[in-house]
């Protein structure tokens, strides 16, 4: 049971100067091992809302729900991929790599098997006793989610993992997570400014309004994704030029432009744009 | 390829030059001023000795006792109780300032306390180091205690303050325990603010050492050159002032390295 739910979730900021409402009435499910993608533009609460499911963050209204319990505070069962990657700077990667199964109480032989089934998964190999620092941007991030991804926790949350790699790394890093995704599904959140990168990658879209953050929208990407067999193709340009997929990307930059939205989302979003 | 080549002596003159030419000039002109003063007779010899008695009497105490021991046994006395009273300080110091940065309460109680302890010099705490400890090694050991334990706390109680928090939360949501929290994320994090702190300390350390023992003690340099006083031998004064100079720039010179070796390993 790894489904995140959130019921009628508000989140208010304490400003000198009064409250501020960063979120309001946010109601959606993530089920087990499904996929959903947060869009929207910035100051919308979206990592507020990831940060509320990891346990770092609480609502002021509502209820935020994990596996069906009220979440308390972080745990293991909930990896959490962070945008500017927080990796022990003085661990090597290996060390990081391991660090929540040393926690868990791992045995030493045990815990080098896993360490190195992902340093070779995710290509660190003769990487391994190097320091975060003296790898690449790319490489970084792959140390993160490895490391996320060796607790094999139920539930991975992501805020823009990808946000701070060039374009040619965020390509490989999203074609790599479409390969795990497959092969070992988890339940995913996952927080993105791109809209290419939301529909390739998840099962659902959320596109979200900002002051005070509101859903939008939810976009259901998986039966046009299992219907089109966007999985026979090897690599994401060729899932971009799909029509389906154009079709998709459409509608949801629409919808942040605020073109097809209701009523009093129209204009907030177009204001602010999308990054 | 001469352009190419052109700046990379000058570069390496400039390094020469900052590295040794200029910090032996500022030595060699102080050494003439001093020695000028002594030859023109501005002072007795008697108060003022000059650079060349002052490296004889250094010499002589090399192999001859001075106030029971020579001069290596004394820097020795003075080393151990510094160790002694230092490394306390360290070991209970960092372990209070990282409580202090980790959990508030422990902040909140503590912190009153230890603002008003630690306006308290050194040296008023020798008047009860006498009194608890008597006169022997012990008591200037409490004084350099007091000396290196604040830049300890604080350093360490700052360290864990200026903290990635990012970093924090990565350890929680992985499942770290308080005790992983501590040793293995805040400890490592704050260790560049300590090794910082830990060096400021050492310095405290040395001075208030000193200081003790020009008031309290049997043996160490400050005993010496207080001997020296009452002897109205002042080359042995200037001598015992010249070794606690070069050995208080010889720790702080050890702890420069290991501030910069836990910089550059700690990826900053």
């Amino acid at each position: 049971m790894s489904e995140i739910r959130f019921e009628g979730v508000e989140r208010r900021f304490h400003r000198p100067g009064g409250n501020f409402l960063a979120l309001e009435n946010i109601c959606f499910e993530v089920a087990e091992r499904e996929f959903v993608a947060l869009v929207g533009p910035s100051g919308c609460g979206k990592t507020t809302l990831l940060r509320m499911a990891a346990g770092l963050d609480f609502p002021t209204g509502g209820r935020v729900l994990v596996g069906n319990r009220e979440v308390r505070g972080p745990g293991p069962d909930r990896a959490v991929v962070f945008q500017q990657f927080a990796l022990f700077p003085w661990k090597t990667i290996r060390q990081n790599i391991g660090f929540g199964l040393k926690c868990k109480g791992t045995p030493l032989t045990q815990r080098r098997e896993i360490i190195e089934h992902y340093v070779t998964l995710m290509g660190l190999q003769g990487h391994g006793d190097a320091y975060p620092h003296q790898l690449s941007g790319g490489m970084q991030q792959r140390v993160a989610i490895a490391r996320s991804y060796a607790l094999e926790p139920d539930v991975l949350l992501m805020d823009e993992p990808f946000g701070a790699l060039d374009a040619q790394t965020r390509v490989l890093m999203q074609e790599e997570l479409v390969r795990l995704a497959r092969d070992n599904p988890r339940t995913v959140l996952f927080i993105t400014h791109s809209v290419d990168e939301a529909v390739y990658l998840a099962d659902r879209v959320i596109v979200m309004t900002p002051r005070p953050g509101r859903i939008s929208a939810i976009i259901d990407i998986g039966l046009v994704r299992r219907t089109e067999r966007w999985i026979d193709c090897e690599h994401i340009e060729e899932v971009m030029a799909q029509k389906s997929f154009v079709h998709l990307r459409s509608r949801i930059w629409r919808l942040l432009r605020g073109l097809e939205s209701s009523g009093e989302t129209v204009g907030r979003a177009m204001e602010t744009g999308v990054g | 390829m001469a352009a190419l080549n052109g700046p990379t002596p000058a570069v390496r003159a400039g390094t020469l030059l900052e590295a040794w030419v200029l910090p032996a000039f500022g030595i060699v002109t102080f050494l003439m001023l001093w020695a000028g003063c002594t030859a023109a007779g501005l002072a007795p010899a008697r108060l003022l000795p000059g650079p060349g008695a002052a490296a004889a009497e250094f010499i002589d105490l090399t192999h001859t006792p001075y106030s029971g021991a020579v001069l290596q046994v004394h820097l020795l006395a003075s080393l151990m109780k510094f160790s002694l009273g230092y490394g306390l300080a360290v070991l209970t110091g960092v372990p209070l300032g990282l409580m202090m940065g980790r959990y508030r309460i422990v902040e909140w109680a503590i912190a009153p306390l230890y603002e008003s302890i630690r306006f308290i010099p050194p040296i008023a705490w020798v008047p009860f180091s006498i009194l608890w400890l008597g006169t022997g090694f012990l008591a200037p050991t409490l004084v350099i205690f007091s000396g290196a334990f604040s830049p300890c706390v604080l350093n360490a109680y700052r360290g864990v303050h200026t903290a990635d928090r990012a970093v924090l939360e990565a350890a929680q949501t992985l499942g770290a325990g308080r005790w992983a929290t501590m040793t293995e994320v805040l400890l490592p994090a704050a260790l560049p603010d300590i090794v910082a702190g830990l060096r400021v300390a050492a310095g405290f350390a040395w001075q208030s050492l000193i200081g003790a023992e020009l008031i309290v003690g049997s043996t160490g340099l400050g005993y010496l050159i207080i001997q020296g006083e009452s002897n109205l031998s002042s080359t042995v004064v200037v001598a015992g002032m010249i070794t606690i100079g070069l050995t208080g720039a010889a720790i702080d010179f050890a702890m420069l390295r290991a501030e910069r070796f836990v910089r550059r390993n700690w990826g900053q």
